[in-house]
């Protein structure tokens, strides 16, 4: 694999939300959402974040895009602090940087037509009506979408021409980066098919950068370069789609595979071990590495210290005591 | 493929009776403001001396008043005073109840907090004392009426547009448009508001009613319109005291109050079945 | 142990709409054995959660199911009232996909079980105990302190658990499992798989899975029926079906569920959409995208035609291709 450029740097990124907001509350709790994350982004690189529920993904995304301000570390696109850019490296950043969110029937406005919709973003930009309308009907193309539905509302749609269009407008601005977050998992299987050969074909020829984040390890192997796992806020596994996939090392990473549903019943009498217990909470994050009460190896160096990174090879680092 | 959302919705317009009953009633007081001069055969001042109380008759079919005016001409002028009501009372109120609920709903925070204290001290005091100490200060005329009676009511109304506005502003939708770059004010404005109009219109259709029952009230109590405008509140208070001799002077005032109350109310209930189903499936 | 316990025989369901009838299923038959797992998959929209509706008479007043739904030989639609609702919970059970929904946010979670459990008769102390018990089978840790939490209180895997528990309370020859985790994580999942395949195990219980995930048919199912359009188009042994997909639906399907990384090429699609299901005509509802369809796809039903014992489907075409 070539050298390739960072196109997003995230350094010591934390994202902390205060729970108890009420008028007379003394203490106040935090959740720790993204706890103490960095991470390099390369051009043209497909990565998948994976984690379940609680773990801090999405919010990632937000942070990433700037939807949510970061309480610590910064955040760098194109070698551009986020935190401190100018008014104009900001409005750059945003047609740098587009997203996607998981569900197809919130993802546009109701009250648009499909054209005035994809048409929004490059006005806002300062293209003049006439091209921007000229684009719109170019970019609905390149999804593979007819004409004739650029003067239907979204609820006149389907979940996959809804997502289509989602992408649509997301790439008429020419992003160089694109945030998925759940692009398919509100979806059929011959549509998600659809959908994630449509990603993969529009990555190719644009020399695009994905972040995709989904729970499904299935559409993670299947789309991405690398992964990213996170549990609670932290990041415990990076690597290699195919080392992840098939020769993991956190505890964690490895029962997440062997959660992961296969779709070949004579796999079924594989050895197979069922994680115990539910994800963690973020308010009440345990001692230590946070993984360690459903961890089927903890020691007793787990619950005390939280485990630093290990690099396995150049591209492939995990967080845990077992591997040092 | 192509009807639009407007379109759909005449078409489902047609087959709701609360819809055109509503309507039509709306319409027929419309019509009667607008062509008032046409239809009643007097005006509204300067009666006929000789012909007081006269009970209904073919030249004065519901009859005259204290001072020999045509009642059935006050009541048509009157249409106008209720109708100037409704509009700029309730014109008032969405203004406030829009801008306030949308600024606090989309940006939270202190001053939110401060526009929801603000907003339930309104409801600690009863709507009508409110509206009387504010026409005391103000002054007894119609506009500070309706001034004040919008001022008590546009609490409700903002708090509807701000719950609404909290739920939509963390639709994806609106985090796309903050992605590629939306102002504060366009996603206010071009997102939420769009997908809030529908239950707007129901809102205001239905707490018209109030507002029109609330301003007559206070004509009622001497501290809304002053004599001699054909105010039907203030013709009803003034024919309570002719009750027994002319009664009509108090019940026909009345009714057409309670058939232009109904009117809104109808309609309200009719927009409401053809509009919400839709503000229900956006979540 | 492989008694037939469920029959369903040209079962037909039409659902009035504004103008004129859909056809949410058109003629399907299969059954379902004691002891034994039994998936129904296809996308959304397909009629697999309307099948299993129709068999607990949970269907709407706009709905005219017609052919034969037989449970222990006893025709479900000719039961009064009173007697499918003795069948519901009894003999039936039934998990949806969200459990949030499913309990009563005010009671605490083994309040409602006890409840379900006292209909058979049993004292409050009593069914409490078996409360705990069912905690116990079902592996919910902490069963004691579980039993006085509140649904808000639980995880959406809690919940599901205890929906499970509620319904093996009263000991159902039949659990009818509708999507039942797709709101929930992978690993939770796991562990809920993990209970069905428990509950054939120990309780011989037979369990009817509905779901669009055909990595859970692998995990857990014994027999499976592909739906497409309200049309059964393939059914069989789990391990035939997955080892050799007949029907053109089936094996585009199976194609385009992402197995492989992108490097060994894109997955198959499915051309073409759903078509509208206003009317019950004949002819196979798959033809329109089917890469094999002739003339006669269009204007006849199929027929259905035995591969093996255990393993059918219906195309007039499907075995040319190899």
């Amino acid at each position: 694999m070539e050298q390739r450029n960072t196109v997003i740097h995230l350094e010591h990124v934390r994202k902390e939300f205060s729970v108890d907001n009420r008028f007379f509350s003394k203490g106040k709790r935090t959740v720790k959402a993204v706890n103490d994350l960095t991470l390099d982004i390369k051009k043209g690189e497909i990565l998948g974040l994976v984690g379940e529920s609680g773990s801090g993904k999405t919010t990632l995304a937000r942070v990433i895009l700037s939807l949510t301000k970061i309480t610590g570390g910064s955040v760098l696109v194109d070698g551009v602090d986020i935190g401190k850019a100018s008014k104009e490296e900001k409005k750059e950043f945003r047609r740098k940087v587009a997203v996607m969110f998981q569900d197809p029937a919130s993802n546009l406005n109701p009250r648009e037509t499909v054209e005035s919709s994809i048409m929004r973003p490059l006005v806002l930009h300062g293209m003049p009506k006439k091209e921007a309308r000229k684009k719109a009907l170019e970019t609905l193309r390149s999804v593979k979408m007819d004409e004739r539905y650029l003067y239907s509302y979204p609820h006149q749609l389907s979940g996959g021409q809804l997502q289509r269009i989602a992408i649509a407008r997301a790439l008429a601005i020419d992003p160089q980066i694109m945030i998925l977050d759940e692009p398919t998992s509100a979806l059929d299987v011959s549509v998600q098919a659809q959908i994630l050969n449509l990603l993969l074909d529009l990555q190719e020829q644009r020399n695009l950068t994905y972040l995709v984040i989904t729970h499904d390890l299935n559409v993670i192997r299947y789309i991405s370069d690398r992964v990213v796992v996170m549990y609670l806020g932290k990041m415990v596994e990076v690597g290699p789609t195919d080392v992840i996939c098939t020769n993991p090392s956190h505890p964690y990473t490895k029962a997440l595979m062997a959660a992961s549903p296969i779709l070949d019943p004579t796999l079924r009498g594989r050895e197979k071990s069922i994680m115990k217990g539910d994800p963690g909470s973020l308010i009440h994050l345990p001692e230590g590495c946070h993984f360690h009460p459903r961890c089927p190896c903890a020691m007793a160096l787990c619950a005390k210290e939280e485990p630093g990174c290990t690099a396995l090879a150049e591209d492939h680092q995990v967080w845990c005591h077992l591997c040092k | 493929m192509n009807a639009s959302p407007f379109r759909e919705f005449l078409r489902s317009c047609y087959k709701n009776l609360n819809f055109i009953v509503g309507f039509i009633m709306l319409l027929s007081v419309i019509l009667t403001a607008a062509f008032a001069p046409k239809i009643a055969p007097y005006y509204f001042e300067g009666g006929n001396p000789n012909a007081k109380f006269t009970s209904p008759c073919p030249e004065y079919i519901l009859g005259t008043d204290n001072m020999g005016r045509d009642l059935f001409s006050r009541i048509v002028y009157g249409t106008r005073i209720t109708l100037k009501v409704a509009l700029i009372g309730g014109t008032i109120q969405l203004f406030l109840g829009v801008v306030v609920g949308l600024f606090c709903g989309f940006y939270g925070g202190v001053v939110d907090r401060f526009m929801l204290f603000f907003a339930d001290l309104t409801w600690c005091v009863p709507g009508m004392v409110m509206a009387l100490a504010v026409v005391t200060v103000i002054g007894s005329n119609l506009t500070n009426a309706i001034i004040a009676i919008a001022l008590v009511n546009w609490a409700s109304m903002a708090r509807t547009v701000r719950a609404k506005t909290m739920s939509l502003k963390n639709m994806a939708f609106i985090e796309t448009g903050v992605a590629f770059g939306e102002s504060n004010l366009a996603l206010m404005f071009r997102y939420i508001l769009p997908n809030i109009v529908p239950a707007l219109i129901v809102m205001v259709s239905m707490s018209l009613p109030g507002t029109i029952m609330s301003t007559t009230t206070l004509s009622f109590l001497g501290v809304g319109s002053q004599p001699p405008s054909p105010d039907w509140g203030l013709m009803v208070s003034d024919g309570i005291k002719y009750i027994t001799k002319a009664p009509w002077l108090a019940i026909y005032p009345g009714l057409a109050l309670v058939y232009t109350v109904l009117s809104f109310t109808i309609l309200g209930e009719g927009l409401r079945d053809l509009l919400d189903p839709r503000m229900k499936s956006l979540g | 142990m492989s008694e037939e316990l469920l029959r369903l025989e040209n079962v037909c369901i039409d659902y009035k709409v504004r103008d004129g009838y859909l056809s949410a299923v058109k003629d399907v038959s299969f059954h379902i054995n004691r002891s034994e797992i039994f998936a129904i998959v296809g996308e959304s929209g397909c009629g697999k959660s309307t099948v299993a509706h129709s068999i607990m008479r949970l269907l709407g007043k706009n709905a005219k199911v017609t052919g034969s739904i037989l449970f222990n030989g006893r025709d479900l639609q000719a039961l009064s009232d009173k007697e499918i609702t003795g069948v519901r919970g009894h003999d039936i059970g039934m998990i949806f996909q969200n459990p949030l929904d499913s309990l009563n946010p005010v009671y605490t979670t083994g309040n409602q079980v006890n409840e379900a459990i006292m209909l058979d008769g049993v004292d409050k102390l009593e069914g409490w105990k078996k409360v705990i018990e069912l905690y116990k089978d079902i592996k919910m840790p902490d069963p004691e302190k579980r039993a006085r939490a509140f649904p808000h209180e639980m995880s959406g895997g809690m919940r599901q658990r205890v929906m499970i528990a509620m319904m093996l309370s009263r000991n159902p020859a039949l659990l009818i499992a509708d999507e039942p985790t797709t709101a929930l994580d992978v690993t939770i999942e796991a562990q809920i798989l993990e209970i069905i395949s428990q509950l054939k195990r120990e309780f011989h219980t037979a369990i009817m899975l509905i779901t669009h995930n055909f990595g859970l048919v692998a995990e857990v199912a014994d027999r499976v029926a592909i739906m497409y359009a309200g049309e059964l188009v393939e059914e069989g042994n789990v391990y035939e079906v997955f080892a050799h997909p007949v029907h053109p639906y089936t094996r585009l399907l199976m194609a385009a569920l992402p197995r492989q990384t992108k490097r060994e090429g894109r997955l198959q699609t499915i051309d073409g959409t759903v078509p509208r299901l206003t009317e019950s005509k004949p002819g196979c509802r798959f033809a329109n995208r089917c890469p094999l369809a002739k003339e006669i796809c269009f204007d006849q039903d199929p027929p259905v035609r035995r591969l093996s014992g255990t393993h059918s489907f219906q195309c007039f075409f499907a075995e040319e291709v190899e």
